[in-house]
Protein backbone atom coordinates (compact mmCIF):
# COMPACT_ATOMS: atom_id res chain seq x y z
CA UNK A 1 0.00 0.00 0.00
CA UNK A 2 1.45 3.42 -0.90
CA UNK A 3 2.44 5.68 1.94
CA UNK A 4 -0.26 8.34 2.58
CA UNK A 5 2.26 11.11 1.97
CA UNK A 6 2.88 9.95 -1.58
CA UNK A 7 -0.64 10.95 -2.58
CA UNK A 8 -0.30 14.51 -1.34
CA UNK A 9 3.37 15.07 -1.76
CA UNK A 10 4.48 15.82 -5.34
CA UNK A 11 7.64 14.09 -6.52
CA UNK A 12 9.61 17.29 -7.10
CA UNK A 13 12.64 18.75 -5.40
CA UNK A 14 10.61 21.72 -4.18
CA UNK A 15 7.50 21.98 -2.09
CA UNK A 16 5.10 24.82 -1.41
CA UNK A 17 6.15 26.69 1.73
CA UNK A 18 4.11 25.63 4.73
CA UNK A 19 3.45 22.13 3.41
CA UNK A 20 4.38 20.80 6.85
CA UNK A 21 0.88 21.60 8.15
CA UNK A 22 -0.17 18.16 6.83
CA UNK A 23 1.93 16.71 9.64
CA UNK A 24 -0.17 17.08 12.78
CA UNK A 25 2.58 16.84 15.37
CA UNK A 26 0.07 17.14 18.20
CA UNK A 27 -0.18 13.35 18.15
CA UNK A 28 3.38 13.16 19.53
CA UNK A 29 2.35 14.82 22.77
CA UNK A 30 2.24 12.97 26.08
CA UNK A 31 1.76 16.02 28.30
CA UNK A 32 -0.27 19.05 27.31
CA UNK A 33 0.26 22.67 28.39
CA UNK A 34 -2.81 24.23 29.99
CA UNK A 35 -2.79 27.99 30.51
CA UNK A 36 -4.51 29.63 33.47
CA UNK A 37 -5.31 32.97 31.85
CA UNK A 38 -6.14 34.62 35.19
CA UNK A 39 -2.49 34.31 36.25
CA UNK A 40 -1.10 35.44 32.89
CA UNK A 41 0.72 38.78 32.89
CA UNK A 42 0.96 39.07 29.12
CA UNK A 43 4.78 39.00 29.00
CA UNK A 44 4.95 36.94 25.74
CA UNK A 45 7.79 34.70 26.95
CA UNK A 46 5.89 31.48 26.09
CA UNK A 47 5.06 32.89 22.68
CA UNK A 48 8.70 33.74 22.06
CA UNK A 49 10.13 30.46 23.30
CA UNK A 50 7.65 28.05 21.69
CA UNK A 51 9.79 26.23 19.10
CA UNK A 52 6.73 25.46 16.96
CA UNK A 53 5.12 28.89 17.15
CA UNK A 54 1.74 27.45 18.13
CA UNK A 55 0.95 30.00 20.87
CA UNK A 56 -1.12 32.89 19.54
CA UNK A 57 -0.41 35.99 21.61
CA UNK A 58 -3.01 38.09 19.80
CA UNK A 59 -5.72 35.70 20.88
CA UNK A 60 -5.30 35.32 24.66
CA UNK A 61 -2.31 33.03 24.25
CA UNK A 62 -4.43 30.20 22.90
CA UNK A 63 -2.44 27.07 22.16
CA UNK A 64 -2.94 25.11 18.94
CA UNK A 65 -3.12 21.54 20.21
CA UNK A 66 -3.09 20.13 16.67
CA UNK A 67 0.60 20.97 16.42
CA UNK A 68 1.90 21.42 20.01
CA UNK A 69 4.51 18.70 20.61
CA UNK A 70 4.26 19.03 24.38
CA UNK A 71 7.91 19.86 25.04
CA UNK A 72 7.04 21.94 28.11
CA UNK A 73 9.46 24.81 27.55
CA UNK A 74 6.58 27.30 27.92
CA UNK A 75 5.65 25.92 31.36
CA UNK A 76 9.25 26.11 32.63
CA UNK A 77 9.93 29.58 31.26
CA UNK A 78 6.64 31.19 32.34
CA UNK A 79 7.71 33.67 35.06
CA UNK A 80 4.39 33.39 36.96
CA UNK A 81 3.82 29.63 36.47
CA UNK A 82 0.55 30.18 34.65
CA UNK A 83 1.11 27.16 32.40
CA UNK A 84 0.77 23.69 33.82
CA UNK A 85 1.68 20.46 32.05
CA UNK A 86 -1.16 17.95 32.31
CA UNK A 87 -0.92 14.31 31.28
CA UNK A 88 -2.82 13.45 28.11
CA UNK A 89 -5.74 11.11 28.63
CA UNK B 1 18.30 51.21 20.30
CA UNK B 2 17.14 48.10 21.99
CA UNK B 3 14.82 45.46 20.70
CA UNK B 4 11.50 45.03 22.53
CA UNK B 5 9.41 41.88 22.69
CA UNK B 6 6.26 43.94 21.92
CA UNK B 7 7.74 45.17 18.63
CA UNK B 8 8.38 41.68 17.26
CA UNK B 9 6.00 40.70 14.45
CA UNK B 10 3.18 38.30 15.26
CA UNK B 11 3.35 36.81 11.77
CA UNK B 12 4.76 33.28 11.79
CA UNK B 13 7.23 32.68 8.98
CA UNK B 14 7.60 29.06 9.96
CA UNK B 15 4.63 26.73 9.60
CA UNK B 16 3.82 24.32 12.43
CA UNK B 17 4.17 20.60 11.83
CA UNK B 18 7.91 20.50 11.21
CA UNK B 19 9.63 17.23 12.04
CA UNK B 20 11.96 18.58 14.73
CA UNK B 21 12.19 16.91 18.13
CA UNK B 22 10.12 18.44 20.95
CA UNK B 23 12.13 21.15 22.69
CA UNK B 24 14.62 21.52 19.83
CA UNK B 25 16.98 24.44 20.38
CA UNK B 26 17.65 24.88 16.67
CA UNK B 27 13.97 25.25 15.72
CA UNK B 28 13.56 27.75 18.54
CA UNK B 29 16.61 29.72 17.44
CA UNK B 30 15.63 29.76 13.77
CA UNK B 31 12.14 31.00 14.56
CA UNK B 32 13.56 33.83 16.70
CA UNK B 33 16.06 34.78 13.98
CA UNK B 34 13.30 34.89 11.35
CA UNK B 35 11.21 37.18 13.61
CA UNK B 36 14.03 39.72 13.33
CA UNK B 37 15.09 39.18 9.73
CA UNK B 38 11.65 39.16 8.11
CA UNK B 39 10.24 37.47 5.05
CA UNK B 40 12.70 38.92 2.52
CA UNK B 41 15.33 36.48 3.69
CA UNK B 42 16.85 33.57 1.82
CA UNK B 43 17.90 30.81 4.18
CA UNK B 44 20.74 28.61 3.00
CA UNK B 45 20.85 25.54 5.16
CA UNK B 46 23.83 23.23 5.25
CA UNK B 47 22.85 19.64 5.93
CA UNK B 48 21.96 19.04 9.54
CA UNK B 49 18.99 18.82 11.86
CA UNK B 50 17.41 21.87 10.26
CA UNK B 51 17.14 19.95 7.00
CA UNK B 52 14.87 17.52 8.77
CA UNK B 53 13.03 20.34 10.55
CA UNK B 54 12.47 22.74 7.66
CA UNK B 55 13.53 20.90 4.53
CA UNK B 56 11.77 17.56 4.60
CA UNK B 57 8.23 18.90 4.90
CA UNK B 58 8.87 22.51 3.81
CA UNK B 59 7.92 24.25 7.02
CA UNK B 60 9.59 27.48 5.90
CA UNK B 61 7.27 30.09 4.40
CA UNK B 62 10.23 32.03 3.02
CA UNK B 63 12.84 31.09 0.38
CA UNK B 64 14.74 28.16 1.77
CA UNK B 65 17.55 26.20 0.15
CA UNK B 66 18.90 22.94 1.45
CA UNK B 67 22.55 22.61 0.50
CA UNK B 68 25.25 20.03 0.87
CA UNK B 69 27.19 19.92 4.11
CA UNK B 70 30.29 21.65 2.76
CA UNK B 71 28.72 24.29 0.51
CA UNK B 72 26.82 26.69 2.78
CA UNK B 73 29.48 29.42 2.40
CA UNK B 74 29.88 28.84 -1.33
CA UNK B 75 26.12 29.04 -1.99
CA UNK B 76 25.89 32.24 0.07
CA UNK B 77 28.71 33.73 -2.03
CA UNK B 78 26.99 32.69 -5.26
CA UNK B 79 23.63 34.11 -4.20
CA UNK B 80 25.25 37.37 -3.12
CA UNK B 81 27.15 37.76 -6.41
CA UNK B 82 24.18 36.62 -8.52
CA UNK B 83 21.63 38.92 -6.86
CA UNK B 84 24.08 41.82 -7.17
CA UNK B 85 24.59 41.30 -10.89
CA UNK B 86 20.83 41.06 -11.42
CA UNK B 87 20.38 44.29 -9.45
CA UNK B 88 18.12 42.56 -6.89
CA UNK B 89 20.41 42.56 -3.87
CA UNK B 90 18.79 45.56 -2.16
CA UNK B 91 16.57 44.64 0.79
CA UNK B 92 17.36 40.93 0.69
CA UNK B 93 19.02 39.25 3.67
CA UNK B 94 21.07 36.13 3.07
CA UNK B 95 21.07 33.82 6.05
CA UNK B 96 23.43 30.87 6.31
CA UNK B 97 22.21 28.34 8.85
CA UNK B 98 24.31 25.29 9.66
CA UNK B 99 25.16 23.14 12.62
CA UNK B 100 28.52 22.88 14.33
CA UNK B 101 29.60 19.98 12.10
CA UNK B 102 28.60 21.90 8.99
CA UNK B 103 30.45 24.97 10.26
CA UNK B 104 33.52 23.98 12.23
CA UNK B 105 34.40 20.75 10.41
CA UNK B 106 32.91 19.99 7.00
CA UNK B 107 31.71 23.42 5.90
CA UNK B 108 34.74 25.23 7.25
CA UNK B 109 36.64 25.90 4.05
CA UNK B 110 33.70 27.33 2.12
CA UNK B 111 32.73 29.55 5.06
CA UNK B 112 36.31 30.72 5.44
CA UNK B 113 36.49 31.50 1.72
CA UNK B 114 33.17 33.37 1.71
CA UNK B 115 34.24 35.49 4.70
CA UNK B 116 37.66 36.17 3.18
CA UNK B 117 36.07 37.37 -0.10
CA UNK B 118 33.86 39.71 1.93
CA UNK B 119 30.41 38.69 0.68
CA UNK B 120 27.50 40.17 2.57
CA UNK B 121 25.56 37.57 4.58
CA UNK B 122 24.58 36.55 8.08
CA UNK B 123 25.85 33.16 9.14
CA UNK B 124 24.33 31.53 12.20
CA UNK B 125 25.87 28.36 13.52
CA UNK B 126 23.59 26.46 15.87
CA UNK B 127 26.00 24.58 18.04
CA UNK B 128 24.70 21.34 19.54
CA UNK B 129 28.25 20.11 20.05
CA UNK B 130 28.06 16.93 17.91
CA UNK B 131 26.63 15.62 14.65
CA UNK B 132 23.20 15.22 16.25
CA UNK B 133 21.24 14.63 13.04
CA UNK B 134 23.07 11.38 12.36
CA UNK B 135 22.88 10.09 15.90
CA UNK B 136 25.45 12.12 17.85
CA UNK B 137 28.98 11.60 16.55
CA UNK B 138 31.74 13.81 17.95
CA UNK B 139 32.64 17.01 16.12
CA UNK B 140 35.38 19.62 16.38
CA UNK B 141 33.52 21.48 19.08
CA UNK B 142 32.41 18.60 21.33
CA UNK B 143 33.43 19.52 24.90
CA UNK B 144 35.84 17.49 26.99
CA UNK B 145 34.20 14.58 28.78
CA UNK B 146 31.03 14.40 26.68
CA UNK B 147 29.93 10.88 25.78
CA UNK B 148 29.01 10.58 22.09
CA UNK B 149 28.36 7.57 19.86
CA UNK B 150 31.89 7.70 18.41
CA UNK B 151 33.57 8.31 21.77
CA UNK B 152 31.29 6.56 24.26
CA UNK B 153 32.13 6.71 27.94
CA UNK B 154 33.09 3.41 29.55
CA UNK B 155 35.59 1.72 31.81
CA UNK B 156 38.62 2.94 29.84
CA UNK B 157 37.18 6.07 28.25
CA UNK B 158 35.76 9.25 29.70
CA UNK B 159 34.11 10.16 26.41
CA UNK B 160 35.61 12.97 24.35
CA UNK B 161 39.28 13.10 25.39
CA UNK B 162 40.43 16.23 23.55
CA UNK B 163 41.30 18.83 26.21
CA UNK B 164 39.06 21.88 26.58
CA UNK B 165 41.82 24.19 25.32
CA UNK B 166 41.80 22.58 21.87
CA UNK B 167 38.05 22.82 21.29
CA UNK B 168 37.60 24.81 18.07
CA UNK B 169 36.67 28.36 18.98
CA UNK B 170 34.73 29.40 15.90
CA UNK B 171 34.09 33.00 16.95
CA UNK B 172 37.81 33.59 17.50
CA UNK B 173 38.60 31.90 14.18
CA UNK B 174 36.09 34.19 12.46
CA UNK B 175 37.49 37.21 14.32
CA UNK B 176 40.93 36.26 13.02
CA UNK B 177 39.51 36.61 9.48
CA UNK B 178 38.94 40.27 10.30
CA UNK B 179 35.15 39.79 10.09
CA UNK B 180 33.20 43.01 10.82
CA UNK B 181 30.86 41.31 13.29
CA UNK B 182 31.04 38.02 15.19
CA UNK B 183 29.17 37.05 18.35
CA UNK B 184 28.15 34.18 20.58
CA UNK B 185 24.54 33.86 21.71
CA UNK B 186 22.38 31.79 24.01
CA UNK B 187 18.68 30.91 23.87
CA UNK B 188 18.32 31.89 27.53
CA UNK B 189 18.94 35.53 26.58
CA UNK B 190 16.62 35.84 23.58
CA UNK B 191 16.58 39.62 23.29
CA UNK B 192 20.38 39.67 23.33
CA UNK B 193 20.42 36.96 20.65
CA UNK B 194 17.89 38.71 18.42
CA UNK B 195 19.64 42.07 18.82
CA UNK B 196 22.84 40.36 17.68
CA UNK B 197 21.12 38.85 14.63
CA UNK B 198 19.66 42.25 13.78
CA UNK B 199 23.04 43.92 14.13
CA UNK B 200 24.66 41.15 12.07
CA UNK B 201 22.17 41.79 9.25
CA UNK B 202 22.93 45.51 9.27
CA UNK B 203 26.69 45.07 8.92
CA UNK B 204 28.08 45.67 5.45
CA UNK B 205 29.93 42.44 4.88
CA UNK B 206 29.95 38.98 6.38
CA UNK B 207 28.83 38.43 9.96
CA UNK B 208 28.82 35.39 12.18
CA UNK B 209 26.66 34.42 15.18
CA UNK B 210 27.41 31.27 17.17
CA UNK B 211 24.32 30.05 19.03
CA UNK B 212 24.49 27.40 21.73
CA UNK B 213 21.56 25.15 20.90
CA UNK B 214 20.82 22.36 23.39
CA UNK B 215 19.69 19.08 21.87
CA UNK B 216 17.40 17.12 24.24
CA UNK B 217 17.86 13.65 22.64
CA UNK B 218 21.57 14.08 21.96
CA UNK B 219 22.57 15.69 25.26
CA UNK B 220 20.19 13.60 27.32
CA UNK B 221 18.56 16.66 28.84
CA UNK B 222 14.83 16.94 29.44
CA UNK B 223 12.75 18.47 26.63
CA UNK B 224 11.42 21.25 28.85
CA UNK B 225 14.90 22.26 30.08
CA UNK B 226 16.28 23.43 26.71
CA UNK B 227 16.34 27.07 27.77
CA UNK B 228 17.31 26.26 31.36
CA UNK B 229 20.37 24.31 30.16
CA UNK B 230 21.37 27.29 27.98
CA UNK B 231 21.04 29.55 31.00
CA UNK B 232 23.15 27.24 33.19
CA UNK B 233 25.84 27.14 30.48
CA UNK B 234 26.13 30.92 30.70
CA UNK B 235 25.94 31.11 34.49
CA UNK B 236 28.59 28.42 35.03
CA UNK B 237 30.95 30.06 32.54
CA UNK B 238 30.89 27.13 30.07
CA UNK B 239 29.44 29.50 27.48
CA UNK B 240 30.56 33.11 27.31
CA UNK B 241 28.34 35.75 25.72
CA UNK B 242 30.42 38.27 23.84
CA UNK B 243 30.67 40.02 20.52
CA UNK B 244 33.58 41.08 18.37
CA UNK B 245 32.92 44.33 16.48
CA UNK B 246 35.76 45.27 14.13
CA UNK B 247 38.23 43.48 16.39
CA UNK B 248 36.95 44.99 19.67
CA UNK B 249 35.69 42.40 22.16
CA UNK B 250 32.76 43.25 24.38
CA UNK B 251 31.09 41.03 26.99
CA UNK B 252 27.29 41.08 26.96
CA UNK B 253 26.79 39.26 30.24
CA UNK B 254 29.25 39.81 33.06
CA UNK B 255 29.00 37.55 36.08
CA UNK B 256 29.61 38.25 39.75
CA UNK B 257 30.58 34.67 40.49
CA UNK B 258 30.55 31.46 38.51
CA UNK B 259 28.13 28.72 39.53
CA UNK B 260 29.78 25.33 40.10
CA UNK B 261 30.18 23.44 36.84
CA UNK B 262 28.32 20.39 38.21
CA UNK B 263 25.07 22.41 38.05
CA UNK B 264 25.44 22.34 34.28
CA UNK B 265 26.87 18.85 33.91
CA UNK B 266 24.21 17.09 35.97
CA UNK B 267 21.38 18.27 33.69
CA UNK B 268 22.73 16.14 30.85
CA UNK B 269 23.16 12.39 30.46
CA UNK B 270 26.21 12.83 28.21
CA UNK B 271 28.16 14.06 31.28
CA UNK B 272 26.56 11.66 33.77
CA UNK B 273 29.65 9.42 34.03
CA UNK B 274 31.76 12.42 35.12
CA UNK B 275 29.76 13.07 38.27
CA UNK B 276 31.52 10.30 40.25
CA UNK B 277 34.96 11.32 38.93
CA UNK B 278 35.88 14.47 40.93
CA UNK B 279 39.31 14.81 39.26
CA UNK B 280 37.69 15.14 35.80
CA UNK B 281 35.19 17.70 37.06
CA UNK B 282 38.09 19.59 38.62
CA UNK B 283 39.82 19.68 35.21
CA UNK B 284 36.78 21.24 33.55
CA UNK B 285 36.15 23.59 36.48
CA UNK B 286 39.72 24.86 36.56
CA UNK B 287 39.69 25.45 32.80
CA UNK B 288 36.42 27.38 32.98
CA UNK B 289 37.52 29.45 36.01
CA UNK B 290 40.91 30.26 34.52
CA UNK B 291 39.37 31.26 31.21
CA UNK B 292 36.85 33.54 32.93
CA UNK B 293 39.64 35.20 34.95
CA UNK B 294 41.93 35.54 31.96
CA UNK B 295 39.23 37.15 29.82
CA UNK B 296 38.07 39.41 32.66
CA UNK B 297 34.52 38.05 32.61
CA UNK B 298 33.97 38.37 36.35
CA UNK B 299 33.11 41.55 38.22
Amino acid sequence: MPHPWLKERPLTPCLRGGFSTVNQTGSWRVIRPVLDISKCRDCSMCWLYCPEGVIDRENNYSIDYDYCKGCGVCAVECPVDAIEMVKEE
Amino acid sequence: MSLKIRDLPNEELVAPGNSGCPGCGATMGARMAMKVLGSRTIMVNGTGCMTVNYGVLAAARFPYLHMLFETTGAVLSGLDAGLRSLGKREGVTLLGWAGDGGTADIGFQSLSGAVERGHKFVYICYDNESYMNTGGQRSGVTPYGASTTTCPAGKRSIGESRPMQRRKDMVEIMAAHGIPYAATASLAFPMDYMAKVKRAAEVDGPSYVHLLSPCPPGWGSNDELTVEVSRLAVETGMWILYEVVDGERKFNKRLKTLRPITDYLKTQKRFRHLLDQPEEIEKIQSFVTKRAERLGLLG
